[in-house]
């Protein structure tokens, strides 16, 4: 049975698109079979995330317009033989993107693979309703800082009614990533912890991913975190969030929240 | 940290959850109605219409978000018999 799973936040630069490269690959690391779809139409960026920004031919408005097929529109990944991309359109706007066309889409890919992993747009707007529309299972981004928080408790909001699967009275499985967490701060409560965020937010938690220099790194090499540096916390962080995904019970790991003793005394910045 | 706290100083982590508990309860039990306060106005005013001559810019409302109580303040001019004749 494939999984459609939207990847949304509300708010922008709170690693939406980074935590789909990042969970994708580590899906498809798994050996299931991975779409990772962009509908950030007109500011598309997953491609970039990917390293696969040259190879772009088709996009998604191009398969939901019927102007190619979806076998060409979708972009092998290099590195992991079961991941594929399916781009956003640079130059078109959002309004290309129609309900119909991006159905027909989505059953395609639900034919193909076994998940699809849909990155939202910023925004309550048409982009980010259409990329949820359709999902089985939502995950919310948000960062540690209130207007993440409020923008995602929004979006929590949209997720229980302009879902199709809200609108056939069906419950949409919700899962809450937490990013750039810094246990160091929220431990000094100069951040808010995840047991706030989580409070507040009231639906289950799917990962912490710790602040983390490994992202950028990752970005700027092209390569989803999870496999240009597999060990790293954040990259731990997304394969222990996938293996919740798939139905596993994992115990969550909490950045750490406490300075060592010596760096306490001394001052210094815990590694 | 707990000498912080001793010399009364909030930790900000703990200000910034208390303003988002109180702000999203409102915007929990009023989402799909945004736009409250603007009808709100209007159709005070019409009940007012009803009576006095009053125009819209002389109908104030403001809200204030409270953690256990919100208030809602109106504040309506209503111009006397000199002023009218002036205008």
């Amino acid at each position: 049975m494939s999984k459609v799973v939207v990847v949304t936040s509300g708010k922008g630069g709170v690693g939406k698109t980074t935590s789909t490269a990042a969970l994708g690959a580590a899906l498809a690391q798994t050996g299931d079979k991975v779409a990772v779809v962009d509908f950030d139409v007109g500011l598309r960026n997953l491609d970039l995330i990917m390293g696969a920004e040259r190879r772009v031919v088709f996009d998604l408005i191009n398969v939901v317009q019927g102007d190619a097929k979806l076998h060409q529109a979708l972009i092998k990944d290099k590195r992991l033989e079961t991941l594929s991309l399916l781009a956003a359109s640079q130059t078109r706007d959002k309004d290309a993107l129609t309900a119909t066309g991006v159905a027909r889409v989505i059953n395609e890919l639900r034919q193909k693979f076994d998940w699809v992993v849909c990155d939202s747009p910023a925004g309550i707007e048409r982009g980010a309703t259409l990329a949820m529309r359709h999902a089985d299972t939502a995950i919310v981004v948000s960062n540690p800082e209130i207007s993440s928080v409020r923008d995602s408790d929004r979006i929590i909001g949209l997720l229980d009614s302009k879902t199709l699967k809200a609108e056939k009275g069906e419950e949409l499985d919700k899962h809450l990533l937490i990013t750039r967490y810094d246990g160091e701060r929220a431990g000094r409560g100069e951040m808010l912890t995840n047991e706030d965020v989580l409070e507040i937010l009231s639906i289950p938690l799917l990962g912490i991913v710790p602040e983390s220099q490994e992202v950028l790194r990752a970005s700027n090499l092209g390569a989803p975190v999870t496999i240009s540096s597999p060990m790293c916390a954040p990259a731990r962080a997304y394969r222990d969030a996938v293996r919740r995904l798939k139905g596993e019970t994992v115990a969550m790991s909490v950045p750490s929240d406490q300075t060592g003793f010596f760096s306490k005394i001394f001052g210094r910045r815990a590694a | 940290m707990n000498l912080l706290r001793l010399f009364g100083r909030r930790r900000s982590a703990t200000v910034a959850r208390d303003r988002l508990q109180i702000l999203l309860a409102h915007e929990r039990t009023y989402s799909g109605q945004s736009d409250l306060v603007a009808s709100l106005r209007d159709e005070i005013l019409e009940v007012l219409q009803k009576h006095v001559k009053v125009a819209e810019e002389q109908v104030q409302i403001r809200m204030e978000r409270g953690d256990q109580v919100s208030t809602l303040e109106v504040e309506i001019e209503i111009p006397t018999p000199a002023q009218r004749r002036v205008a």
